[in-house]
């Protein structure tokens, strides 16, 4: 087969939509500040507002209940500097709660947020997962004491796909008398998100995970859900986020979403069809391989897996001079040192986390791409495993 | 297309690796080495074969476990090697490795610190196995970081150099660097060296 490129990393960040491409192109012309009130303004403003509208709409929210941050980062910092508001006069005190329940799994922006408040005396409980990445929710149960204040738990793991049961943990959350956060970047625009349904507090969401431009995420913050800004300034988002808005980016988001909306159902399907094509063939023309996160309960585009005797970056980099983008878990990847801790934490052998790869499929991947990787994969594994120390041949 | 993440030679012996031990003739070299471990995330396997008269080095396989650079600095070092005598191969440093690979990214250095120590334990493994145990220089040396194979003598050799916070021997030797179990070990150690030497 002919060269090829192909883009298998959409979990890190995705190809504009052409019709979003189209929609900020247009939006170039719009410079107003949306705070303005002559004409130049308004019309900023109207566009902003249409686009918080789209957002709304298509996670079953309230327009009031949704604002516009610079990331998914900035949202989930937000949300778990909540707990760090010990004013007893502040209308947004979490009532003396202070202590935090996490999982270990989480993105960076999660945890190294929760280490901070650790830092500071607030208890912080973390989370263990299965062999398949999912937290037990009677642990949740017995975390959720009368000292925790906010639960924060990702509905769509970023590395392995594993989706949680949310709508059950928050009801647990609720119960015991806590709010509650998902972190559901990598999973709206991908799977069935309802605010209402599911009953959560707060919701983060970005924009460049699904066609959308980067520099832009959301929160959706449920009315009378505490709240306490993170960035102090001027009245911008209902005096909820300082700062200008970023209405090139929000028009961008906004046709991102209203895009989603027409797609996802029949695109995601399309997804799982080559995920499971691309997950049949490596098991049938590899041996010694391992599949992590969920069978079931997983992203329909993601692919996490694992080849003995072979390290993820070599892979990574082999794959590259072939003109197809994975990432991997590996240490040698990471700039850390250390391997992947999402896979780390589903008690996988040390070996299977530096071995990992993660293959993340978008709507610009099609059957051929599927077929072109399955045709370099097998010839990658084996020439690295040619040169293992640690691959014998059975 | 932007830059490749390596320098072109590395990227040259990642794609055309040379000298790999591809058969099953473990038994015809006279040197073995092995250093680090799967779990750190990167193993090295150094084969020599040695002229028992000049002693000097006449043919070098490997195989590796590891990352790009760690494939492509075993690589090179086998060429390096080869018509070497074994006190010119015992004294190649990381250093010698990242000079012909025209650099590794700063993160990237402790891969290629492993290919001389396993050369070295291959070059021990070849005196050990011909009674010349008085040649082995590591003989003595206890091992204080598994993962990237750092004795107690480099802590010494890094104190010596100049070494005196943790991360400054980090620096140096990559140590602890891996899983990380060893450091407080290593700060134990290396706190000793100082006040050895310098009395701190």
């Amino acid at each position: 087969m002919e060269h090829r490129n192909v883009y298998f990393d959409n979990n890190a960040t995705t190809p504009l939509h052409p019709e979003v491409k189209k929609a900020l192109v247009e939006g170039l012309e719009i410079f107003g500040n949306p705070s303005s009130m002559h004409a130049f303004g308004r019309e900023a403003r109207e566009r902003v507002e249409n686009a918080r509208q789209q957002v709304a709409s298509f996670i079953g929210a309230d327009s009031e209940e949704v604002l516009f941050v610079g990331s998914g980062s900035e949202a989930n910092n937000t949300v778990l500097s909540l707990l760090n508001c010990d004013s007893t006069t502040c209308a947004c005190s979490l009532s003396g709660r202070h202590d935090l329940v996490t999982t270990v799994i989480e993105h960076p922006c999660v945890l190294n947020t929760a280490r901070s408040l650790g830092r500071k005396k607030h208890g912080v409980h973390y989370l263990h997962v299965d062999r398949h990445g999912r937290i037990d929710l009677e642990d949740l149960r017995r975390s959720v004491t009368d000292k925790v204040g906010l639960v924060s738990i990702m509905m769509a793991n970023n590395e392995i796909g594993t989706i949680q049961d949310i709508k059950e943990a928050a009801r647990i959350t609720h119960a015991a008398g806590a709010l509650f956060h998902t972190d559901a970047v990598q999973a709206v625009g991908k799977i069935p998100v309802d605010v209402r349904d599911l009953d959560v507090d707060f919701l983060t969401m970005s924009a460049h995970k699904i066609y959308g431009p980067k520099g832009i995420g959301a929160l959706y913050v449920k009315k009378g859900a505490p709240y306490c800004p993170l960035i102090l300034g001027g009245h911008q988002e209902n005096g909820r986020r300082a700062g200008t808005e970023n209405s090139l980016g929000i028009i961008g988001m906004g046709k991102a979403i209203e895009m989603r909306a027409l797609e996802m159902d029949a695109e995601e399907k399309r997804l799982l069809e080559l995920k499971n094509a691309l997950k049949e063939g490596i098991a049938k023309a590899i041996p010694d391989t391992l599949f992590m996160g969920h069978p079931e309960y997983c992203l329909p585009g993601t692919l996490s897996v694992s080849f003995a005797g072979a390290e993820g970056e070599a892979i990574l980099l082999y794959l590259d001079l072939a003109g197809i983008a994975v990432s991997t878990g590996s240490a040698c990847a990471s700039g850390s040192l250390d391997p992947s801790h999402v896979i780390m934490a589903t008690g996988v052998p040390v070996e299977n986390a530096h071995g990992s790869v993660r293959i993340s499929l978008g709507r610009e991947n099609t059957m051929e791409d599927v077929q072109y990787m399955l045709e370099h994969l097998p010839q990658i594994i084996d020439r690295i495993r040619t040169m293992s120390t640690a691959y014998r041949r059975r | 297309m932007a830059k490749w993440t390596y320098s072109d030679k590395v990227k040259d012996h990642f794609m055309n690796p040379r000298n790999i031990l591809r058969e099953d003739n473990e038994a015809e070299y006279h040197g073995i080495g092995l250093t680090g471990n799967i779990k750190c995330g990167d193993e090295m396997m150094v084969y020599i074969k040695v002229d028992p008269e000049k002693l000097t080095i006449t043919d070098c396989k490997w195989r590796t476990y590891g990352c790009a650079s760690a494939i492509a600095s075993t690589s090179i070092l086998s060429e390096m090697v080869i018509g070497m005598t074994l006190d010119q191969a015992y004294g190649i440093t990381a250093k010698d490795i990242l000079k012909e690979l025209d650099g590794l990214p700063d993160n990237k250095v402790h891969c290629s610190v492993l290919g001389d120590k396993a050369l070295r334990a291959a070059i021990d493994d070849y005196y050990g196995k011909n009674g010349m145990e008085d040649r082995i220089k590591t003989k003595g040396a206890k091992i204080v970081c598994e993962c990237m194979q750092v004795t107690d003598e480099d802590i010494e050799h890094a104190v010596l150099d100049g070494a005196r916070s943790f991360h400054e021997l980090q620096e140096m030797t990559k140590i602890g660097t891996g899983c990380g179990e060893c450091q407080e070990n290593a700060q134990a150690v290396m706190s000793g060296y100082i006040q050895k030497h310098f009395g701190l």
